[in-house]
């Protein structure tokens, strides 16, 4: 019984074409027993950033109330919102803080930088449960199903897709991932961050 | 072995816990109220370690009152979890965890819609319609699936209530005798016969 695969439960994130993308499944269980169907495990940080937080449940919020104090904690003293990259470090060093008794959550992190020139440039990243930063071009996956997570976005995944192709590339990527692994699923939800809106999308997934 | 079931249903959130305090093989006791009254709208069953579960559901009975007297408002149903959630998640990564599961139901008098919170020793903490702990959960999960109604009034969600009851008793092989029952709606808790 590995303390990671306790509740199940999986995150992905891709780049678009000025705009990316981040998507998690609904279940929280305990192993194999489904508990919940509506489990969020994705959050907005600010209006351009979303942070997905796979693993243990108990850290789940734990984590996430973590990270919006010390969002606002900078939010406050900066007199400025919190850039994507900045937040991912903020991830990192948040959890490497707990280097030898680690919270059990491998965090994903979408959301578009500022340029100065004042357009946007997507921005993605994800660690390991001890703040490893891997920032990505393309596409990031963490959680139980992981391993197909990898399988499907290599293989559907292409550059510079717009929102709605790349809501429809990132919402069959996860839905056949999580089909295949029995600790995700029971639903998902997508968000797609532009330039000027977020959508958010609830899937209907196999209840089995 | 300690069972405890909720469900929610038009207006109301059910609350059922079985009675029995045991140690080992042996019952000392079939009459422990394992339901605790938090406030007039807010209801907590606890299952766990003997000792735990009284030190810490007395701890949170405690603390929710003296919000109440500090703040002259209530704690709402999913402002009363959260807290608790916390307490949990601090207590296990103590020294000595608290190893107590819950099942928070509460009636939200500002939005008048009946709650029901699921945590576990962990800290985990989940929103739902019906959840059960122990291992009637194994049985009664499942058939609450398939009869679970949302829009249900207070006599289809206790007969609903009983079918899981019943289910326990005829399958699980060391279940519990008797449940006590507690409903909290929008005119506060109250104990009721099944």
């Amino acid at each position: 019984m590995s303390i990671m695969e306790l509740n199940g439960g999986s995150v992905i994130a891709m780049v678009g074409k000025d705009c990316v993308a981040i998507a998690s499944d609904l279940r929280l269980g305990n192993q194999a027993l489904g508990l919940s169907s509506n489990f969020q495990r994705i959050f907005p940080v600010t209006d351009r950033i979303y942070v997905g937080l796979p693993g243990l449940g108990t850290d789940v919020h734990t984590l996430w109330e973590k990270f919006r104090f010390r969002v606002n904690m900078y939010t406050i003293k900066e007199e400025r919102e919190i850039e994507p990259e900045t937040f991912a470090h903020l991830v990192s060093s948040t959890l490497y803080e707990h280097r030898f008794g680690p919270y059990f959550i491998e965090p994903v992190i979408a959301g578009l930088a500022k340029t100065p020139s004042g357009g946007v440039k997507p921005f993605i990243a994800a660690t390991d449960l001890i703040g490893c930063l891997n920032f990505a071009k393309d596409f990031v996956v963490a959680g139980t199903a992981s391993s197909k997570l990898f399988g499907m976005a290599e293989g559907l995944w292409e550059p510079d897709l717009e929102p709605e192709d790349l809501f429809e590339t990132i919402s069959q990527a996860l839905m056949n991932a999580v089909d295949r692994d029995a600790y995700s699923g029971w639903g998902c939800v997508v968000h797609v961050i532009t330039k000027d809106k977020i959508v958010t999308r609830t899937l209907k997934g196999r209840m089995d | 072995m300690e069972t405890s079931f909720a469900i929610t249903g038009k207006g109301y959130v059910l609350v059922a816990a079985d009675t029995t305090a045991a140690r080992s093989i042996v019952k000392m006791k079939t009459d422990e109220d394992k339901i605790k009254i938090l406030s007039p709208h807010l209801l907590m069953a606890y299952s766990g370690e003997p000792g735990d579960t009284i030190q810490f559901s007395e701890y949170v009975e405690r603390n929710i009152r003296l919000y109440q007297i500090r703040n002259t408002l209530t704690l709402g149903p999913s402002a009363a979890a959260s807290w608790i959630r916390r307490s949990l998640a601090d207590s296990i990564r103590s020294r000595r965890p608290y190893a107590v599961n819950l099942l928070v139901g509460g009636y939200d008098t500002s939005s008048h819609t009946p709650e029901l919170y699921w945590i576990d020793y962990l800290g985990t903490l989940t929103k739902i319609p019906f959840g059960a702990h122990g291992y009637g959960s194994y049985f009664a999960l499942s058939l609450l699936d398939r009869y679970h109604d949302p829009e249900a009034s207070l006599e289809e969600g206790i007969a609903t209530l009983k079918r899981c009851l019943d289910e326990v008793a005829k399958r699980l092989v060391v279940s519990p005798g008797k449940y006590l029952v507690k409903v909290v709606d929008k005119d506060g808790v109250r104990e009721i016969e099944i």
